[in-house]
């Protein structure tokens, strides 16, 4: 079991806000066939996270692909239940509701997803897309929900002449403003964001990214910002959470990952995001190898066959995710990480 | 002389709506050994640029230039089938998305013989040990067992390894790789880099590198041209560019980056978006956009205005006073 010390949050302004979003120990394990003879096999996609989420606040996910990133999202949003776990909002358990209560509680947390241009439906206008929600889950009457629709819109900077307007008739970063609208519609407390800007130039991805904050403060919304892109994390993120084959590997407040990495797996990420300023640039720590396959994970640290520190007993012994100057890292030799 | 040698270039494409100039008088020279590094955002003309320099402009599409010619060449006057000679050979090219770019009903290693085969006239046990050895140099482990895969059974990286083999399958003079590390992890982006630089350099390839990711460029980059809308905006050493961008557009996109913005709550944003069809505006296509836009601006087209350090396509440049400029 892993728990969650409130020590290592270090922001004292967000002691105050309240927990919106709580994760247990959460696990996803999916069964899957190897062929005809060969049985099942199990693929730990989730395995073991723990966090809080702050009313305000924003816990970003950053991994490769295929660390557990989207199903932390599908899990989080009730998409899919966890094979074991907790999941709390406001303090209310997720496992063990009915389906009327957790239609309920899916109101509070909402998503917006990578590619504006897949996640529109073409055939609908701005305003059928905004309204949908609310015809769904609210029984507000048609011109209370285009009013609605159109306030949503003034609030993330759309013109309300666009609203008989098709996705195709918007250019990238608008269509991520009509996504965050969507999401917003039911007024919910935690917006899952999956890598929302990656698919963006990087001028839009700055006004997409100021209009993110912007909502969250006005709106004091959790964000669980799930992203590979190190710099925009390091711009919108309160705290980190880096994930290895479905577990956490480092887990703390931005300021801490970022000036100080303790885990080899941090450090790696960090150097190889690449630096305009040339003094910024990390020295070359060429990653080694892929991901493995999360169908056969490597005994003991998951991560040591790509650590450039690894040792003997790193092969052997499974790292447990423990306090190390103010963060929560998963390494055997997290101290002498500096 | 320059291996690469573009002057004046201009595609066009017609439609119902009128013609269209995705890209518009374009200056392009890469000389061999060089990394030459083409940044803007989409629809500023990057793709259609390489495109064309292959050949690979589809049909309602025109290629017009005033000099297009690689290594001595001139490649308009060539005939369809002496161009495909050079196509795939001399020139190749990296896509973006390998898992596209890669024919799903065909293994790897037919993809990587199949251009051996025409262009190299390999065939039998020589065509399988030069796959396998071309296998090795990009990376890929245990590249005997590889050659039966299919694109699916690989991940990205690999597939993009894979593309890249088969882009230096005949040791090019000029690499352009598009993209080639938009759909991949950072970690994975990082040793395709790596690769395509030691690659450069152990061959003296010329690399056309087109981006949108300013990071890679800057770390990788002798040399960068900065488009908008069709055009040329700016042109400069790698270095002097990111330190001392001249063309507001140039210093805007990069003020945007949040690498550049530390310890700021909101990130400095371009207005607008790059024009499109129907609505390039008057005078300088950036205008609508730019801060520092002048009553000139937007009357009329500014050219390309040389520098102690490069070109910049403004009648107002950033350091305006340090080059002397017209105030």
């Amino acid at each position: 079991m892993i728990h969650m010390d409130s020590k290592i949050e270090t922001t004292p302004a967000a002691e105050s806000a309240p927990v919106v979003l709580e994760a247990n120990d959460l696990r996803k394990h999916y069964s899957v066939k190897r062929g005809m003879f060969k049985g099942h096999a199990t693929v730990r996609a989730l395995d073991g996270v723990s966090f809080q989420l702050q009313a305000g606040r924003t816990l970003a996910v950053v991994g490769e692909s295929g660390c557990g990133k989207s199903t932390l999202a599908r899990s989080v949003t009730m998409i899919e239940p966890p094979t074991s776990g907790h999941l709390l909002y406001d303090g209310r358990d997720v496992v063990g509701r009915s389906a009327a209560e957790l239609k309920e509680l899916r109101r509070t947390v909402q998503m917006v997803f990578q590619n504006p241009y897949g996640s529109l439906n073409p055939r609908k206008t701005v305003g059928a897309i905004l309204a949908e929600p609310l015809v769904v889950n609210t029984d507000l009457p048609k011109a209370e929900r285009r009013q609605r629709a159109l306030a949503m819109m003034a609030k993330v900077g759309l013109r309300a002449d666009q609203i008989d307007r098709y996705p195709h008739m918007f250019s990238g970063g608008q269509r991520q403003r009509i996504a965050i609208a969507r999401a917003l519609m039911l007024n919910p407390r935690v917006v899952v964001a999956d890598e929302p800007v990656s698919a963006l130039d990087v001028s839009i991805q700055a006004q997409v990214l100021n209009l993110m904050m912007d909502l969250q403060e006005e709106l004091k919304l959790a964000y669980l910002f799930i992203s590979h892109d190190l710099s925009v994390v390091r711009h919108i993120a309160d705290d980190v959470m880096v994930m290895y084959l479905g577990r956490p590997v480092e887990h703390g407040s931005k300021d801490v990952l970022f000036s100080r990495p303790r885990h080899p797996y941090t450090r790696i990420l960090l150097a190889a995001t690449p630096r305009v300023n040339p003094e910024l640039r990390a020295e070359r720590v060429v990653p080694k190898g892929e991901l493995p396959s999360p169908l056969n994970p490597p005994p003991g640290c998951p991560f040591h066959r790509r650590c450039p520190h690894a040792r003997e007993n790193c092969a052997v012994d499974v790292p447990a995710l423990r306090e190390v100057d103010q963060r929560l890292v998963a390494c055997h030799y997290a101290e002498e990480m500096v | 002389m320059p291996l690469l040698d573009i002057q004046n270039l201009s595609v066009e494409f017609t439609t119902r709506a009128g013609t269209f100039r995705a890209v518009d008088g374009i200056d392009l020279a890469v000389d061999e050994g060089e990394v030459v590094g083409i940044v803007g955002e989409s629809g500023s003309g990057k793709s259609v640029t390489s495109l064309a320099v292959m050949g690979l402009i589809p049909s309602p599409g025109r290629v017009v230039a005033d000099r297009l010619s690689f290594a001595g060449r001139d490649l308009r006057a060539l005939s369809a089938s002496q161009r495909r000679k050079i196509t795939g050979k001399d020139v190749a090219m990296v896509f973006q998305e390998p898992m596209t770019s890669l024919n799903p009903c065909f293994t790897v290693g037919f993809q990587i013989m199949e251009t051996l085969k025409v262009h190299e006239g390999l065939s039998g046990k020589a065509l399988k040990r030069r796959t396998i050895e071309l296998l090795e140099q990009v990376g890929i482990p245990a590249p005997e067992s590889r050659l039966s895969a299919f694109p699916h059974q690989l991940s990205g990286g690999m597939n993009q390894r894979v593309m890249i083999a088969i882009a230096i399958a005949c040791n090019p003079r000029l690499l352009i790789a598009d993209e080639p590390t938009t759909a991949l992890d950072v970690t994975i982006q990082k040793q395709i880099i790596d690769l395509l630089v030691q690659l450069q350099k152990d061959r003296g390839m010329a690399l056309i590198l087109i981006t949108h990711d300013m990071g890679v460029v800057a770390e990788t980059a002798h040399r960068v041209i900065v488009m908008y809308a069709g055009q040329k905006v700016e042109e400069r050493r790698a270095r002097d560019l990111f330190e001392r961008p001249q063309h507001p557009y140039t210093g805007a996109l990069l003020d945007a980056l949040p690498e550049r913005a530390l310890g700021k709550r909101r990130l400095p944003t371009i207005p607008g978006v790059v024009p499109g069809i129907g609505d390039r505006p008057r005078g300088c296509l950036f205008n609508p956009r730019c801060r520092f836009a002048r009553q000139d601006c937007l009357d009329l087209r500014p050219p390309l205005f040389p520098d102690p350090e490069g070109q910049a396509r403004c009648y107002y440049p950033l350091g305006g006073d340090m080059w002397g400029a017209p105030e």
